[in-house]
C-alpha cells in the first residue's frame, strides 16, 4: 500500500486538472515514439511514423495519446489503490500486447518531460518528485500481472 | 557506443549556444532535483552539511557539472579522448555507480523543458538524450 502525503495528492490532483488530455498524451506519446524509435515496434498497424513530422501529425498516435492519459486519469481517481486499478490492463499490455514493461518507464520520463514544459518553474523539485513517484506506482501496477 | 550523427551533433550545438547563458542556473536546478526526486543519489555527499537547492556546495556542484558539459560540447567529435581526465576522476576517486549518469541526465533534461518549452522539442530531446548518453559512456570509459 502505496503511503500518499497530502502535498502528494493534491499535486496530482493539480496537475491533472490543469493538463489538457487532447493535448498532453499525444505530446507524450509522439515524444516516446521519436526519442525511444523502438517503441514503435508496438504500433505497426498506425501506419506513417517514418520521421518526427509524420508521427507528431499521426492522428491514430493522437487518439491513443489521449486514451493514455484518461487510463491515468483512473488512478488519479483512487490513488489508493492503484495496483487494483490497473490489474486488468496490466494482464491486456502482457498477454495481448506484448509490451516490454521497461517501455512504461521511457513513456512515464517522456510523460514528465511534457508535464515539466508546461508548467516551467511550476513544475518545482517537490512538484516532480510527487509526480514521478506517481508515474512509478502507474507503471510498477502496469507490470504486476506479467509472469 | 552511441554514434553521434551529424544532425545529432548539430542539434546538441546549436541548443546549447541557446542555453549555455543560463548554464549555471541548469546545473544546479538538475543536481537539486536529483538530490530531491532520486534520494539515494545523496549517499555520495554526505559530506555535505546542507543538500537543499539553495545550499552553496549544491550549486557550485550544479556549476562544475554544466562547465564539464559545455566542455563536452566542445569536444563533442571526441568524447572518449576528450573526457579522459573526467573518467579517471570519476572512476578511481568519485566512483560513481553509472546508473546516476543516466538520473543526471534525466534532470538535466526536465530542466531544459522547464526552462525552454518551445525549443526543446522532440527532435532536440532526442538528440541531447543520445549526447548525454554518449558523455556517461564516457565517464565511465575507465571504469574497468
Amino acid at each position: 500500500m502505496v503511503a500518499w502525503t497530502e502535498f502528494e495528492r493534491a499535486t496530482i490532483k493539480d496537475i491533472f486538472s490543469k493538463i489538457d488530455y487532447d493535448v498532453v498524451g499525444p505530446a507524450a506519446l509522439c515524444r516516446c515514439l521519436v526519442v525511444y524509435p523502438w517503441t514503435q515496434r508496438y504500433f505497426g498497424n498506425f501506419g506513417n511514423l517514418y520521421n518526427a513530422a509524420a508521427i507528431m501529425g499521426n492522428p491514430l498516435v493522437a487518439k491513443h495519446g489521449t486514451t493514455i492519459l484518461n487510463g491515468l486519469e483512473r488512478a488519479v481517481k483512487d490513488m489508493d489503490n492503484i495496483k487494483t486499478t490497473y490489474a486488468e490492463l496490466s494482464v491486456l499490455h502482457s498477454e495481448k500486447l506484448h509490451v516490454d514493461p521497461d517501455n512504461f518507464k521511457l513513456l512515464s520520463d517522456c510523460l514528465t518531460i511534457v508535464v515539466a514544459a508546461q508548467f516551467g518553474k511550476a513544475f518545482t523539485a517537490e512538484v516532480q518528485a510527487a509526480f514521478q513517484k506517481f508515474l512509478a506506482v502507474v507503471v510498477s501496477s502496469l507490470g504486476r500481472q506479467y509472469h | 557506443m552511441t554514434t553521434l550523427s551529424t544532425k545529432d551533433k548539430q542539434v546538441v550545438k546549436a541548443f546549447w549556444a541557446k542555453v549555455s547563458g543560463q548554464g549555471e542556473e541548469i546545473g544546479t536546478d538538475a543536481v537539486a532535483r536529483m538530490l530531491r526526486v532520486y534520494p539515494q543519489t545523496k549517499t555520495y555527499f554526505s559530506h555535505w552539511k546542507d543538500r537543499s537547492a539553495s545550499s552553496p556546495d549544491v550549486q557550485k556542484h550544479g556549476r562544475t557539472v554544466m562547465a564539464g558539459v559545455g566542455d563536452a560540447v566542445a569536444k563533442i567529435d571526441d568524447l572518449k579522448g576528450g573526457l579522459l581526465n573526467l573518467s579517471e576522476l570519476h572512476a578511481f576517486t568519485l566512483r560513481v555507480d553509472p546508473a546516476n549518469f543516466k538520473i543526471l541526465s534525466h534532470n538535466l533534461l526536465v530542466v531544459m523543458a522547464t526552462m525552454l518549452p518551445n525549443d526543446f522539442t522532440p527532435e532536440v530531446h532526442v538528440s541531447m538524450d543520445k549526447f548525454l548518453a554518449a558523455v556517461a559512456l564516457a565517464l565511465s570509459e575507465k571504469y574497468r
